[in-house]
Order: C-alpha cells, then structure tokens, then sequence
C-alpha cells in the first residue's frame, strides 16, 4: 500500500485550531473564527489533493496509508497509530471538510452576536478532527478514538448553551446514549481480539474468513449497537430529536451529514464481517427499516421545525442502514445516499437556520407560514434540498434513494418485498412531512407579527446555503453517471454477481416510488396547503397524533425502563452501603464500645472491693492448681 | 549511585529543615516543602531516565543489615512497575503541596507540621513501594498510616477525628492480619533453610495448599481494605470528604495504590498457588467494585464522597486486570495506576478549590460554573473526561488494556465490566451538568477563577493526562517487561487467538 | 517442735490480715492488716528456710521488711495527705479511681 505522510496534517490542521482557539482565551476572540475556517477549508484542500491523486490511480493502488508510531504495545495487542484513506475514507473526508467549511462559513455570520463564537469554533474544528480521525483510522481502536471525539465535540455543541437546564440535559442525554453504543463498539473490539488477535481493518478482514460464524455474529450484532448510538438508529434513537437544543450549524454539520452517518460508515467498513454474518445482516436491514419508518411518523407530528428535520435525518439514516444491510450490493447506495443527504439535509437545516435567523429564533413551524415573500433564496434553496429529498428525477434524491428501494425490493423473496413496501411506504412519508415543512414555512399566510417581517440572511449565510442547493440538484446525477461511485468503492467490497432477482423492472419501482410521493406531498398538501393553519397546536387529535408528538413514547420507554429503575437502584444501593456494608463496620464498632461501658461498671474505685477480688482471685487460682495436680 | 536511598531520603531532610524553621514563618516551610518535594522528583526523573528498560531484574538494589538476629535487612530495590508508582508520587507530592498551598490554615496544628508529615509520607511512599523485604515493607506499609492519620485529623474538615480513627483502625485491622501472614512466613522460611524476610527467598518455599490459602488472605485482605474493594471500602468515603483535597490526593493517589501494588509484588508472587484458587472470588469483588462504586458515585451528594466512589469503581479495574493474568491486564492495570494518580488528582484538586471558594461540598450548592469561572470548570471538565476513560485521555489507554486482558481470559467479568463505562459517564456527567452547567445559581456570582498558582499546579497533571492518551508508550516501554515477568514467574500465558487469527 | 505449726500460724495471720484488708474502713487498720499479711509472709519464709536447712528463706524475709518499712514511709505519707485534703481516713471515701 502506498505511504503518504501527510495524511497527518488533515487532521492535526483543525486539532491545532481547536487547542490554539481554547487556550489562548479572549485574545482570540477577534481573528479565532477566521483561523478555524481556514484551518478548515486547508484541510478540505488537503482532502481534495488525496482525491486527485487517487483519481490518477490504478483501482487497485489508491489506498494510502501512514503509520505515525506505536500507540499501545502489550504482548500481543499491539495498536499503531496508523491512518488509512482508501476509497470509502476519501468520499466522507472529503464530505466533512467540504461540508463542514461551508457550515464554518455560515457560522461566522450565523454566530455574530454570541459573545463565546470563539469557543463555538473551537468546538466545531475539534470535531473536524475527531470525525476525519474516524474514517481515517485504520484499526477499529483508532476509529474508537474518532468516536468518542465526536461524541465529545457533538456533547460540547448540543450543550453549547448548557446555561439553559434543558440544554444541559440534552446533550448529556446525547452522549449517554452514545456512550451505550460505544459500549458495543468495545465489545466488538475486545471479541475481534479474542478471537482473531488483531483489531485493524485489514487484520480482521483477513482473519474474518477463518473465524466462527457465531463470533462474527457477535462481532457484528456489536457492531450493529455501535452504530445504533452514533446514528440515533433504533432503540438508541431518542437523543437525536433533542439534540437539536444545538446552535442550528451543529444540526446541519454534525447532527445531519457528517456525525450521525457514521454508524453507516462502521457497517460499510466491516462489511467483511456483515457478508459472512448473515444474521447480523438481517438485524441491520431490520433496525433500518424501523427507523426509517419511526423516524418518518416522528417527522409527521412535529411543529418544530428542527426536530422535524431531525426526524426526517433519522428516517433517512434508516435508509442508509437498511441499504448496508443488504449486502456488497448496497454499500454503494447507501454511502450515495449519505453523500446526497448529507448536501440536501444540510442545506434545509441551514435553510431552517436562516428561517430562524430571520424570525428572532423561533422554531415553531406554526408561526411561519408566507415566509418565501421575504426569504426568497433562503426560499429556493430549501426548495432545492426539499425536491432533493422527496427524490424527484433528476435531483440528488432521486438517483440515491430510489435505488435503495429498488435494491431492498431485489433482496429477494418475502424479505424483498417486505423491506420494499417499508421503503416505499417511508418514501411517501418522507413527501408528506416534507411538503408539511415546507408549505407550514413557506406558504400559506404569515402566522406572526407582520410588522416585524422577517428579513433574508446576510451572504455569508446564503453563500453555503447556495453551494449545498447546487449540491442537492447534481450531486446524485453526478455520482450515478455511469455508476461513477459504484465502481469508485467496488474494489472494497467482495466482487458481487450484479443485482438480486429483478421481481419488478427498475422503471416501475421508480414510477412507483414517483407516484407514492406525489401521493404524499398532495395529502400534506390538502391538510395544510388550503386554508389556514392554526399557530397552535390542536389539542382534540387523535391518540395516533399524540403519541406521535411525543416521539412514539420512545422517552417515556427509557424513563420507565432504564431511567427510573436505574435511579431507584441507587438509592436502593446507596442505603445498603451505608446500612449494610458500612453498618456492619459501625456495629462492630458500637459492639467495641459496648462491651468497653459494660465492664467500666465493675470499677468502682473502691479498694476493697478491688483487695477483695484480689483475694477471692488468689483463692480462686490455688484452688484451681490444687484441683489440677490433685 | 544509590538513586532509592537518596530519593527516600531527600523529603526526610526536607522535614528536618522544616523542623528548625521558626513557627511563625509559615510561608518559609511551604517554600521549604515545594523545594524538597521538586528535589525529590528531579531526582526520580534522573533515576528513571537510568532505568533499564529490558531488564526484568531489580535495579538499584541496596541492601544493608538492619536487624541481623531476625535476618531484617534494610533492602530496596525496583522493577518497572514498582518504579512508575515512585514516579508517580514524586510527580504528585509537588503539585499537591503547590496546589494547597492554603490547606495547612484551619489546622488544628501548625504548618510547619503539615508539610513535615506531607514529606515524612512521600518517605514512607517511596519506602513502601522499593522495599524488597518483607518485613521492611510491613514496618513502611503501617507507619504510613500515622502521618495520614495526622493530616486527616488535624487538618481535614467536618468529622475529621471520627474519618481518621475510622481510616486508622480500618488499616490496623488489615496490616495485623499480614503480620501474622508474615510472621508465619518468617517461621517457614526457618524451618526450610534459615531465616530470612527477602522476597525472592519466600517465593520459593514449599506450603501446603491451606496454609498458602490461609497467608494469601491474610495478605490480600490487607491490601484489599487498602486498595479498596468491595466490601472492605467503608472508610475511603469518609477518610476523603474529610480529609483535604491534598491529602486526598495523596491517600487515594498514592496510598490505595499500596493494595493493588501489594497484590501484583507480594499475593502474586509469594502465593501463585492460592491465587489461582481465589481469582474468581476476587475478579467477582472486582466486578462488584466497579459496578457498585460506580452506582454509588451515581447516588452522592457530596462531591467529594463521589470522586472517593469513582476511585472505588476504578481500583474494582485495576484489580480486575491484575487477576486477569494476561499481559494486557497486568500491564494495563499498572498503567491504570499511574493514569489513575493524575486523574483522580486533578479532580481532587479542581473539586476542593471550587469548595474552598464555595464553602460547601455539596453538589447542588453549585451551578454554572462554566460561566463564572471558565479555566476551573475546563480543568474540572477535563478532569471528569479523564476519569470516564474518553480515547485520548490517558485512562482511556489503561482502562481498555484492562478489558482487553480480562475478556480473552474471562469474557462475563469484562463485558459487565464494561457496563461501567456507560455507569462512568452518568458519575461524571451529573455532576458535570449540576455544577458546571444550568443558570448560575445565587451565592456563586462572584466565584473567583483559579489563580496562577493553581493554573501552574493543574496544568502539568492536565499535560499528562493528554500526553500518555496519546503516547503511552513511554509509560509502557517501562511497564510491559515487568509485567510479562511476573506472569511469566507464576506461570501464565496470555491465550491464544481462538480461532485461527493471522 | 513440728515446724508445719508454724506454717498454720502463718496462714491463719494471713487470713486475718487479708479479712481486715477487705473488711475495714479506716486507712491505717488497712495498713496494719497488710502489714499483718508481710509479715504472715516473712514467718512462712523462715520456717521454709528451717525445714529446708538453708538461709535463701531468711534472706527474702530481710528483704521484704525493708520493701515493708519503704511501703510504710510512702503509705502513710499519701494517707496523712488524703486526711489533711478529706478529713477523713476512710478508704471509700477515696474512691476517684472510677473517674
């Protein structure tokens, strides 16, 4: 494999930004903000280089790698800090710097007023680095490391106003909830060492043919839960929705196209171990499918606009795990998907940032309404993202999550058609609640004080807003265009025999999928587009709505089932401690005492009385010596 | 050059200096103090720049007689494990002083007092830790506990007298139980070739099955109430809420690292036979300790109480990982040691600045301190990380060896110790979130941020913390001979892939 | 004469002296009935050092009149001050030991 130094230099650019920024306090308050962007945007450059130079490679040799030294040596774990950018590796690089330097950009406008941009900054190139670390990492320790880092920046940016007390519990709950997953992803560790004697990818990849189906179940049913937690998938789903107490950039950087996609990244990079664990597999397909759905029911009944998206993010994860679940044939897609996503998701949350740039702050999709009069790009590049989503031909959706549909429906059997209803059935969820976003916002009369009008958002903001609408309108045509991304990732995955059983043409499931999201957006579309819409919520809805509102109880399930039993265990635990484990030594203690006060009474202080026991002692004695040698 | 001899004997200098100074120049004796005690640890620096790494022998060996009719030699000597535990107090002892530089005030003695103790203990440390005879380890290991038991009584807070009688008799308890393990060696070594209390000369005595089971408890419960672990652990909460951060630091950070030390030099090498036949009741303690201590740190008020139950929690790891038997156990519990001392350090030190501004240990009193005070709540913050074990922070290194190594030997114990990493971000985060986040609560407006003695005190165990997450290496290169060594004396191998592999 | 008689003797002295220790009040009857009780002692001394034929015995009994004759010094010196201090030369009425 080819050996490239300076694969370092990506990642230690925005680490160096994030300790200056940090350390050096308010002095650098005024430039801080400048340095981070462009420690950004160079190692995007940085990334863009690795891709020409790829590009200029045989398949077979575009993998390069560098190994910075030993980073933990122990008898037979031995651990090098080692990078590895291949194929897969160099589409998300070049995804979180592109993304994440315009999502720098945005916030140098977006941030203005905070008084602690600076820190913001920090925090954002901190997670440039951690994430470039996980998908540059070429052992599954050193990804641990990139992991954890973005579950730290995204706990750092979700609790960026941790002022607020429910801020300070949403990010809390985030990194919990990924500290869980994070839990599978050592368990999957430690298996791959006892059973293989290596963790890095290229290790386990050799060693994943010799090894027992049941350790590579468990390796990848591990895996799986590792996954679960960084992309909010089922049942570690419920963080993601207050996640977004974040400043709206982190949703669109972290919480949208880079952070939460790389679980999909963890499956695609083991697909060694998911092809020869097929049990694992169908867990992906299946966590896959219920949260593309949940997560689409969720983004039905939400009224504010962030958590909307977040849902819709969540849901269409689910369509990225569902795709890795299928197999060689649908690492490709799925990583399309995440790469189309990752353009049109960002740019609607920073289009629904500018919204809220322009309205005071407000995220409450009930008080919008008409807002296209006044925000016309804002306007036109979240329209661009929204047709992108639905998957209308020929935006960026419609090449990426069509073929995950069809894939699912070629998967074969029951499973196929089953798995391709779910995805078919979540396509026109999608256009409903989508539509919903966009005609509660957008159309419609305004809903707020219209002497306040909002107002369009400064250039600086609609600069990256502009270049992800391009990105949502070309990327899918781009990277479809004779299977350009296809072919780009074959040589990682074993060589598969071309698609499933066609059951259906692929025009068909198109037409299908193209009518059931005009379905979609048109019943949105009669509930919401006609008439007025009430800027509050009603209360008289049905028990559907309502629990639907109240994310399909996912919160009410882990206070009743872990969170409260878990409270009630510590206090149960902590009165044992101090009753049992402590009272035990307390009571030895008391028992001391005790007997001590109990004798002190035969004291008297009276002589006698001592001269009398003497006596009646030495009597005592000599009778008991006299008994003995009689 | 005698490198254990002089680094034992420096502090002790120190404190004979201090004991001239007049009373009243209080300042002079802390000044006396920091110098002493960055002496000492220049010289164990230069002392481990001349370790020999490869070497899995004892280095620096001294030995003198010291009472000759019993066989009691003064003899001291290191391996690689024994020798980051010295390091690792001689690179604490200076921060704590500097760090509390004010504790000494409300004593019920003077300063001068304080820091003789403080230096008599650092004395007493490196003695406990280079000793290779048995008895002097035994005469070190308890006559520790008189300048502790000082320090918590005259200068700690609250029920500082019940915590030190609680914390002495505890430790007594422990240390007459080794006695009379010693004692019995000492009588076996006499019936089977002479007389003798040297380490490597007791290992290889022939006992019956009962009566090594019988020493090795007398041993290992010793170190158990020391290290501690479930259920012998009682007194660390209450030794640490009323002791001073300092001392804290020095009786979790130094001292407990006695019992597990002690397990690895003395249960492990003298009894392997009994140690095979109790590593599953001890992996179970260990279990409990990290699950358990975690719960409860989840559950305390008091933040002191609940860095005393993370530390309970974290030697539940390092126990666990020393019965592992592998390498990456053993050497990741060693390291977990190390890492553990600047953890749990900079917590220590963050959380009683924030009390001595605050005048209060209870959690709730605090709140967004982050506002108020930015660099104590980074430290504080860092701090937790590190306790937590998040990558890039030392404890992270240490923690996953520890896993790693149990798991090829005894999957069930890792993985329900690992549910502890999941229980360690609740510990960490609550407190996290109540002091440091949410609206700044009345009463702590106008908290001052740390000064640049305190800056210049946490900044180094912060540098440390992030150095050896890093690159651990240099901590390892030392560590993993003589680790493999130890496990190679009593017999273990790590096991084998078990499914082919490379 | 059959000197176990004066064995008989000596024990039967010691019994009273120790009766009276135990029985008595007032200070310096308490000291005559120990001094009784030396001197029961010495008598068994010398009539073991006559049936035994050597002087070990006789020796010891030198022995303890001198360790009596200190005790006395130092006993009636303590009881004359708890009597000027209590006006009272009554043993329980020193009994401060308890406290």
């Amino acid at each position: 494999m080819l050996v490239n130094n300076g694969l370092v230099y990506l990642i230690a650019l925005p680490l160096f930004g994030a300790a200056l920024l940090l350390l050096s306090g308010r002095r650098a308050d005024r430039w801080g903000h400048l340095l981070a962007t462009a420690l950004s945007g160079m190692s995007f450059i940085l990334g863009a280089v690795q891709f020409y130079q790829m590009l200029g490679r045989s398949p077979e040799n575009r993998a390069v790698s560098q190994k910075l030294f030993s980073w933990i040596s122990v008898g037979s774990f031995n651990i090098d800090a080692g990078l590895l950018v291949d194929q897969l590796s160099i589409c998300f690089v070049l995804l979180i710097t592109g993304v994440g330097t315009l999502i720098h950009i945005y916030s140098i406008a977006y941030m203005d007023h905070d008084k602690d941009r600076r820190r913001f900054f920090a925090y954002l190139n901190f997670f440039i680095a951690a994430m470039l670390l996980l998908v540059m990492g070429d052992s599954y320790l050193n990804l641990y490391v990139g992991w954890e880092g973005v579950g730290l920046a995204s706990y750092l940016l979700i609790g960026f106003w941790n002022h607020k007390p429910a801020y300070a519990t949403a990010s809390k709950k985030a990194f919990i909830a990924n500290r869980v997953g994070d839990m599978g992803l050592s368990f999957a560790i430690m298996i791959a060492f006892a059973t293989m004697g290596t963790v890095s990818f290229s290790g386990v990849k050799e060693a994943a043919e010799g090894t027992s189906q049941g350790a590579l179940t468990a390796i990848g049913i591990m895996l799986l839960l590792a996954a679960t937690g960084k992309s909010a998938q089922f049942p570690l789903q419920a963080w993601l929705g207050d996640a977004m107490a974040g400043p709206t950039p982190v949703s669109a950087l972290i919480h949208a196209a880079t952070m939460v996609t790389a679980g999909v990244y963890l499956i695609t990079r083991s697909n060694f171990i998911f092809d020869a664990a097929p049990t694992a597999q169908l867990l992906v397909v299946i966590v896959g499918a219920i949260t593309l759905l949940f997560g689409a029911i969720i983004g039905t009944a939400k009224d504010d606009i962030k958590k909307a998206l977040a849902a819709s993010t969540m849901s269409q994860i689910g369509y990225m795990v569902l795709a890795t679940g299928l197999g060689p044939v649908g690492y490709a897609f799925a990583i399309m998907h995440l790469l189309t996503h990752g353009f049109f998701k960002a740019g609607m949350f920073l289009g629904a940032g500018s919204v809220m740039h322009g309205t005071g702050d407000e995220v409450n999709m009930r008080k919008f309404g008409g807002i296209r009069h006044f925000m016309p790009i804002t306007f036109a590049t979240f329209g661009l993202g929204y047709l992108a989503i639905l998957g209308v031909p020929p935006f960026a959706g419609f090449y990426s999550k069509d073929k995950i549909i069809e894939t699912a429906f070629y998967a074969g059997g029951i499973k196929g058609i089953l798995i391709g209803s779910v995805a078919l059935f979540g396509a026109a969820l999608t256009a409903f609640y989508m539509s919903r976003v966009m005609i509660l916002t957008f159309a419609g009369t305004p809903r707020y004080d219209i002497n306040h009008p909002p107002h369009e958002s400064s250039f600086l903001m609609l600069l990256p807003m502009g270049i992800l609408a391009i990105g949502s309108v070309a990327s899918g045509f781009l990277l479809a265009r004779g299977e350009a991304l296809v072919h780009w990732l074959e040589p990682l995955f074993e060589a598969h025999e071309g698609h499933g059983k066609e059951i259906l043409p692929p025009v068909v499931i198109s037409l299908m999928a193209l009518a059931v999201v005009i379905i979609g957006a048109a019943i949105a579309w009669f509930k919401y587009g006609r008439g007025t819409v009430a800027d509050t919520a009603p209360t008289d809805v049905s028990i559907f709505t309502r629990i639907a509102r109240r994310d399909l109880l996912q919160d009410d399930f882990n206070e009743s089932v872990f969170m409260r039993p878990g409270q009630a265990l510590t206090r149960l635990l902590v009165k044992t401690d101090d009753v049992v484990v402590d009272g035990t030594v307390r009571g030895v203690a008391a028992a001391a005492l005790a007997s001590g006060s109990s004798l002190r009474s035969t004291q008297t202080g009276f002589v006698r009385s001592y001269a009398a026991l003497i006596v009646i002692g030495a009597v005592v004695l000599i009778a008991a010596i006299w008994a003995v040698t009689l | 050059m005698n490198y254990l001899t002089l680094i034992m004997a420096i502090p002790l200098v120190g404190a004979a200096l201090i004991a001239t100074l007049p009373q009243a120049k209080s300042l002079l004796a802390k000044q006396f103090a920091l110098g002493t005690t960055l002496i000492a640890a220049v010289a164990t620096i230069l002392m481990t720049v001349k370790f020999e790494r490869g070497n899995t022998d004892l280095q620096f060996v001294e030995s003198y007689d010291w009472i000759k009719a019993f066989g009691i030699k003064y003899a001291v000597g290191v391996d690689g494990i024994a020798l980051v535990l010295i390091l690792m107090t001689a690179l604490l002892t200076p921060i704590v002083v500097l760090a509390g530089w004010n504790e000494s005030d409300n004593g019920r003695w003077s300063t001068k007092t304080f820091y003789i103790l403080i230096l008599v203990l650092q004395t007493m440390s490196f003695g406990v830790f280079a000793a290779t005879d048995v008895f002097l380890f035994y005469v070190f290991f308890e006559a520790m506990l008189v300048p502790v038991y000082f320090l918590i009584g005259g200068y700690g807070s609250g029920e500082r007298t019940a915590a030190a009688v609680k914390f002495l008799l505890y430790s007594l308890f422990g240390g007459l139980l080794m006695l009379a393990s010693i004692i019995a060696l000492y009588v076996l070594s006499g019936e089977q070739g002479g007389h003798t209390f040297n380490i490597a000369a007791l290992s290889k005595l022939e006992m019956s099955s009962t009566t090594q089971n019988f020493l090795f408890l007398g041993f290992f419960i010793a170190f158990a109430i020391k290290a501690p672990l479930f259920p012998f652990h009682t007194w660390l909460p209450d030794a640490a809420k009323s002791a001073t951060p300092g001392t804290s630091v020095l009786l979790l950070g130094v001292l407990d690292k006695v019992g597990t030390f002690g397990m690895i030099r003395y249960c492990l090498a003298l009894f392997p036979e009994a140690t095979k036949t109790f590593t599953p009741l001890i992996i179970t303690l260990s279990v409990i300790s990290i699950v358990y201590g975690a719960f409860l740190a989840i559950g305390a008020k008091d933040i002191k109480r609940l860095i005393a139950y993370t530390s309970i929690s974290h030697f539940g790891f390092i126990t666990l990982g020393i019965f592992a038997m592998t390498t990456q156990g053993h050497s990741g519990a060693t390291l977990y040691m190390f890492n553990h001392g600047f953890s749990t350090a900079a917590l220590f030190l963050v959380a009683g600045w924030m009390i001595s501004r605050r005048g209060s240990s209870t959690i709730a009193d605090f709140g967004g301190l982050q506002r108020v005070t930015p660099v104590m709540a980074w430290s504080f913050f860092i701090a937790g990380m590190s306790s937590l074990a998040l990558p890039g922070l030392s404890s992270f290194v240490s923690e996953f060896l520890v896993l790693v190594g149990t798991f090829t030997r005894y999957p069930v114990a890792a993985v329900i110790a690992t549910f502890g990493i999941v229980l360690a971000a609740l510990y960490i985060l609550i407190p996290v979130q109540r002091s440091l986040h949410g609206p700044t609560t009345p009463g702590n407006e106008n908290l001052a941020d740390l000064n640049l003695r305190e800056k210049i005190a946490i900044a180094p165990v912060i540098a440390v913390i992030v150095f050896l997450g890093f690159y651990p290496a240099p901590a390892l290169n030392i560590i993993n001979p003589a680790a493999a060594h130890v496990l190679s004396q009593i017999g273990f191998t790590d096991p084998a892939p078990t499914h082919g592999g490379k | 004469m059959n000197p176990t008689n004066y064995l008989y003797i000596s024990a039967l002295l010691f019994t009273i002296g120790a009766i009276g220790v135990v029985v008595r009040r007032n200070a310096i009857v308490v000291f005559m009935c120990i001094e009784l009780m030396l001197n029961a002692a010495n008598l068994s001394f010398v009539t073991f050092a006559r049936i035994n034929g050597n002087l070990d015995g006789q020796v010891v009994a030198f022995f303890t009149m001198v360790v009596a004759a200190c005790e006395v010094v130092v006993g009636l010196a303590i009881i004359v001050t708890i009597y000027r201090s209590r006006r009272s030369a009554s043993v329980d009425d020193a009994s401060l030991l308890k406290r």
